[in-house]
């Protein structure tokens, strides 16, 4: 990664970005353990991500989730809201007591977002992929009509990328200069059939990226320092963003790293203490 | 005579005028669906996406989210086919203001063909939860209705219009309220309940017959849904007789959405003009209405057989 200076994080706050990763990583196998469904494997993978996001990058306000200078945050890989609640929940929009009724009917945490069932936090609804990088669009290109600070993130993954209204929106954002939009793809190179390039080859999302208007960052997505250097470079883009975070399905507990099949399965409750221990270290 | 989309264009223009938050988002189709007259006056309030439908509807979905009350339009097929998932998640899951134009609707659209004729939007965009339908039956109505989907109606909506100049037979001055069927001709021997450019079919129709002395009610279903129910119910009960009439398949979009309602409160004898389950084809707009059989003479035959189906 091109860098004209060296950025001192204290290290103090990569220490607390860490201890708030793993927590999240055990409240994501808690609260699935508890669903007795979900997505597993990518939650776990974007644990270090969202604590970087909800615990330092995102301008937000958790007692006040309707603020109108917040940035926004699309979940556009809506399976993995799990991770998004535990992050929610833990910054303070939501008591961590109600993870426990993940996917149970009645539940304000629905098994993809489902925003009208209450949950403060959650920006659109989303659980069909490729469709909320083009909400991103239409939220940041409201921002700049407004001429508001807010800076709108949009998550989806590496198989998602397959879908072609991801490449529609991403075309609209650099048309439209979009510079307060930072997309980020969870690059783990698994889907549910198995390693994204025998499933459908995505070729080099960098060149791809880059040849549709945005600026390009390939980084480790398991490392907070990383992400923090990246978040802190990408203000100053002037184009798009896109942040490719190569990440490990199902980092954090060791004997599930990098297996695919842990996408769609939640973790038995009698694993629950064994995955806990892997994830403490 | 005026087409539909003159309708969608100057009733997007003046809800434009009268409330800032309406934007509209162009599919690269902006002359052919009427959005050029807002675009004129409010250049700063459209925005340009080509053709990329699908993008398209989430971008709203976002402007929506962005206090804004966005508009898009292509043409049905595109708006509504193309998009039907885009629509169900980002917008209907989402209970969203996005207001979603479908122009050339039905087999009026001619010449460009099968590809071209929305003949399933209805069937589909009806089915949403959430999703409010409008049907107008002329251009005048066409304006009144798209005014209508921003001020009576909260969520999401489909506005299906024509593309041919046709008889604009409507006032402004005539009450356009959303779920409420107008009464166009008054009778008691059968009614036709019909939607879009047939209305005008319909009344031809109801003149026809009237010479005849047989008496037809016309009911201009121009909102799909929410349905008037209670009308077509107050219809089975006096006149016992019913034709439905749409440029549509047959399955699924105003003949079924009756059908359903009567099967389940009503059971009356019902004769359904359409398009029979087949793709259209090239031809001119009044030649292909005659050869599917969905002009007045078809409808008048129509009625007749559903008045010899009568419940003794």
């Amino acid at each position: 990664m091109d860098t004209e200076k060296v950025i001192q994080h204290p290290s103090s706050k990569i220490i607390y970005l860490q201890k708030i990763a793993r927590q999240l990583r055990v409240d994501v196998v808690k609260s699935l353990a508890n669903a007795g469904s979900g997505h597993l494997g990518a939650s776990l993978g974007l644990a270090d991500l969202f604590s970087v996001l909800y615990f330092s990058e995102l301008n937000h306000r958790p007692a006040d989730p309707n603020w109108d200078q917040r940035d926004r945050l699309v979940l556009s890989i809506g399976h993995v809201a799990p991770i998004l609640y535990a992050a929610l929940a833990r910054s303070g929009y939501f008591p961590t007591e109600e993870l426990a009724t993940l996917r149970k009917l009645g539940s304000r945490l629905q098994g993809h977002p489902g925003k009208h069932h209450g949950l403060p936090g959650i920006e659109i609804s989303t659980g069909s992929l490729g469709q909320g990088l083009s909400a991103a669009v239409g939220m940041a290109l409201c921002a700049k009509l407004d001429k508001t600070d807010s800076r709108i993130f949009c998550v989806m993954g590496d198989g998602e990328c397959q879908e072609g209204q991801a490449w529609e929106a991403m075309m609209s954002a650099a048309h439209y200069k979009l510079d307060n939009l930072t997309l980020i793809v969870d690059v783990n190179k698994v889907q549910i059939d198995g390693p994204t390039d025998k499933v459908m080859n995505l070729g080099s999302l960098t060149h791809k990226a880059e040849a549709f208007g945005f600026e390009v960052w390939n980084i480790n997505g398991n490392n907070i320092k990383q992400l923090l250097d990246t978040f802190y470079y990408s203000k100053e883009i002037d184009r798009p963003v896109l942040i490719l975070a190569n990440t490990i399905m199902g980092k954090g507990v060791k004997p599930l790293e990098g297996d695919y099949r842990w996408h769609g399965k939640a973790p038995k409750p009698e694993e629950v203490n064994e995955f806990v221990n892997y994830i403490m270290g | 005579m005026k087409a539909g989309r003159t309708g969608f264009g100057e009733g997007l223009l003046e809800i434009g005028k009268k409330d800032p938050r309406v934007v509209a988002l162009g599919s690269d189709l902006t002359v052919s669906t009427g959005m050029h007259l807002f675009l004129k006056e409010f250049p700063e309030r459209f925005f340009s996406f080509g053709i990329a439908e699908q993008n398209i509807i989430g971008v709203a979905a976002g402007m929506a989210l962005s206090k804004r009350i966005p508009f898009m339009s292509s043409y049905g097929v595109f708006s509504a086919l193309r998009t039907t998932d885009q629509i169900r998640v980002s917008i209907c899951y989402n209970d969203l203001p996005v207001k979603i134009g479908g122009a050339h609707a039905g087999l009026s659209v001619g010449p460009d063909g099968a590809t071209h004729q929305a003949l399933e939007d209805i069937a589909v965009m009806r089915v949403l939860p959430k999703m409010t339908v409008l049907s107008p039956c002329d251009a005048t109505q066409t304006k009144l209705a798209t005014i209508a989907s921003v001020e009576q109606v909260d969520g999401p909506a489909y506005i299906r219009y024509g593309r041919e100049a046709m008889p604009d037979f409507t006032s402004e001055q005539q009450e356009f309220v959303v779920g409420k069927a107008q009464i166009l001709s008054k009778g008691d021997d059968a009614t036709i309940i019909a939607t879009g450019h047939l209305v005008y079919e319909a009344l031809l129709t109801a003149e026809q017959l009237a010479k005849k002395g047989v008496s037809v009610r016309v009911l201009n279903m121009h909102t799909i849904k929410p349905l008037d129910e209670e009308s077509i119910i107050k219809a089975a009960a006096e006149t016992g007789a019913l034709v439905t009439a749409e440029e549509h398949q047959i399955n699924g979009g105003l003949g079924g959405a009756v059908a359903e309602v009567l099967a389940k409160r009503y059971p009356a004898p019902v004769e359904m003009i359409g398009m029979p389950d087949q793709f259209g084809e090239s031809g001119n707009p009044m030649e292909l209405l005659d050869k599917y059989r969905m002009t007045h003479p078809y409808i008048a035959k129509a009625v007749e057989r559903v008045i010899k189906r009568k419940a003794r």
